[in-house]
């Protein structure tokens, strides 16, 4: 692997590792280390550092929807307008382009299952080239962003030498 | 008047209870303790390698196989050793499939000693080999290892402890605990050493896939030393699968005949979805390996670089997942050490003499555990170091 991805493979399961703490376990300057997190998040590789948040954990109020959409593709731009203009709403988390039975995938959050059903209705149906969509609501997370939520973390390992 | 206690085979009665487990127990009442305890990765077996195992039950392979194993599995291992370590091994006469490494040195030892016999044992290590030979009807030999060699074994302290009576040495290497690792040249000097006495070798190599700086080489794979020589493999360390208690020995055929018997009678075969399980291992499992490899070594350098920077001696280990730093600096016994630390700070380490005498001022930190567990004992250590 190179060293790139070596960085990206530790960061993307821990965004607190640093780039000291990098550098030992790579055996590597910290100074390089620094220079290639600085390159990647110039260059857009390393695009943000979010926590993964298990919202049920707390007293807010939330809940997500995977939404697929149909859309009309525009002459050379294809799916991109009607993505971009998806992307910009806050309520949208994520948005892929795909293959298959239907064009737009989109994770949307909001604080009621009304509230999604509302911008579903209201802000995407109506929007230009959308002919179609389907909105299905997520009854429970099991494992997201690679992160098994619930689970038993306490080690049961015998302490046999 | 009928005392039972008394009826009891007096060799096993006389054998102390390893020190280790005392300090476990130890542990086991304790909340809120971070360990670096366990000899054992904290990898789960990888999936393809469970579901393989899954699928043998699905089709009801829940029968006996051969006392050696299956051939197929067998087969597997041979083309494994051939292919990792370039031994070349005969499935079907010189590979027993045990019940973990553990079985393996034990048969070892059972087919090698006679009553008196002198077995040379290289301290520190593992906990079971003293014991074993004991219980063999042998004596175990300490034969100290010192902290300015790395706790490697020199062919001047091997050739000092052979007597006439020595029948047998065991190497272990990669080392628990030390994490000590014999290069090819090393073993070639100790070769030359073994091949004019008339001892045997039990070669414990169940790290053998964990070395960080250097290739592992079998003391089997070097001239002459192949006829006399027990090799001793295991899948818990390498593939992350202890608990599947799978293990195996390479040896000669007049060698392997012998140590059968044992096992036939005593084991009668390893469990066979186990055995199932291994095959996926061995074919399709050096990905796996090479992964948690990488793990083990970012580890290693982490853990290394946060002792010395304690203040804390500590030489770079080569090999398995260990490290075993110099503590004695801090006046303090080992175990005084570890129990202090224990009761002050909640951070659990073994201490060094729980493997022999001669690791009195040293304590074995285990590195299986993950980036931030690490850490957070290392913070808790450095606080800890500095009310000394």
């Amino acid at each position: 692997m190179n060293i790139r991805n070596t960085i990206l493979s530790y960061m993307e399961k821990d965004s607190h590792l640093n780039a000291k703490t990098l550098a030992v376990m790579l055996n590597l300057p910290e100074e390089e280390i620094e220079k290639e997190i600085a390159a990647m998040e110039a260059d857009g590789t390393i695009l943000s550092y979010k926590t993964v948040v298990n919202w049920e954990k707390t007293d807010r109020r939330m809940v997500r929807a995977l939404i697929e959409l149909k859309t009309i593709p525009q002459r050379d731009k294809g799916f991109d307008t009607v993505a971009e203009r998806i992307s910009t709403y806050p309520q949208v988390k994520s948005v892929f382009l795909m293959s298959g039975g239907f064009d737009l995938a989109l994770f949307v959050e909001g604080e009621t299952m009304r509230d999604v059903a509302l911008f579903v209705a209201e802000k995407l149906a109506t929007m230009e080239g959308v002919t179609a969509t389907a909105t299905h609501f997520v009854l429970q997370t099991y494992k997201d962003n690679d992160v098994v939520y619930e689970q038993d973390t306490t080690d049961k390992r015998g302490n046999s030498w | 008047m009928f005392d039972p206690t008394t009826r009891l085979n007096h060799t096993i009665t006389e054998i102390k209870p390893s020190g280790i487990r005392k300090f476990f127990d130890l542990l086991d009442e304790m909340k809120d303790v971070v360990a670096l305890t366990v000899g054992q990765p904290d990898f789960v077996t990888p999936w393809h390698i469970r579901d393989a195992g899954i699928r043998s039950l699905e089709e009801g392979r829940t029968y006996y196989t051969s006392n050696n194993g299956l051939l197929e599995f067998r087969k597997e291992i041979a083309n494994y050793q051939s292919r990792r370590f370039s031994l070349e091994y005969d499935p079907a006469k010189e590979i027993i499939v045990t019940v973990g490494g553990s079985e393996a040195i034990d048969l070892a030892l059972r087919a090698t000693v006679n009553p008196g016999d002198e077995v040379i044992v290289p301290e520190p290590c593992f906990v079971c080999y003293a014991p074993l030979v004991s219980m063999a009807g042998g004596i175990p030999v300490a034969l100290p290892l010192k902290w300015e060699n790395n706790f490697k074994l020199t062919p001047e302290e091997l050739r000092s402890a052979l007597t006439e009576k020595t029948k047998a040495i065991v190497l272990a290497f990669p080392n628990n605990p030390t994490g000590a690792c014999l290069t090819k040249e090393e073993l070639e000097g100790l070769a030359e050493v073994i091949r004019e006495s008339d001892a045997l070798v039990i070669s414990d190599e169940i790290y053998g896939e964990l070395t960080y700086d250097y290739t592992h080489t079998s003391i089997a794979s070097i001239e002459g030393m192949r006829e006399r020589t027990v090799v001793v493999g295991g899948f818990s360390k390498a593939y992350a699968m202890t608990g599947w208690r799978l293990g195996y020995t390479l040896a000669p055929d007049y060698f392997t005949k012998q140590m059968a018997k044992i096992h036939q009678y005593g084991i009668m075969c390893a469990p066979t979805t186990s055995q199932y399980t291994a095959i996926e291992a061995l074919k399709n499992g050096d990905e796996d390996i090479e992964m948690m490899k990488a793990e083990y070594h970012a580890r290693r350098n982490l853990i290394v670089s946060r002792l010395r920077a304690l203040g804390i001696d500590c030489f770079m280990p080569e090999g398995a997942f260990y490290v075993f730093p110099y503590i004695g600096k801090f006046g303090l016994s080992s175990e005084e050490f570890c129990e202090k630390l224990l009761y002050e700070k909640h951070v659990a380490i073994v201490p060094g003499t729980a493997f022999g005498e001669s690791g009195e001022g040293f304590a074995r930190l285990s590195y299986a555990y993950s980036v931030r567990h690490i850490e957070q004992a290392m913070d808790r250590l450095a606080e800890f170091v500095k009310t000394l």
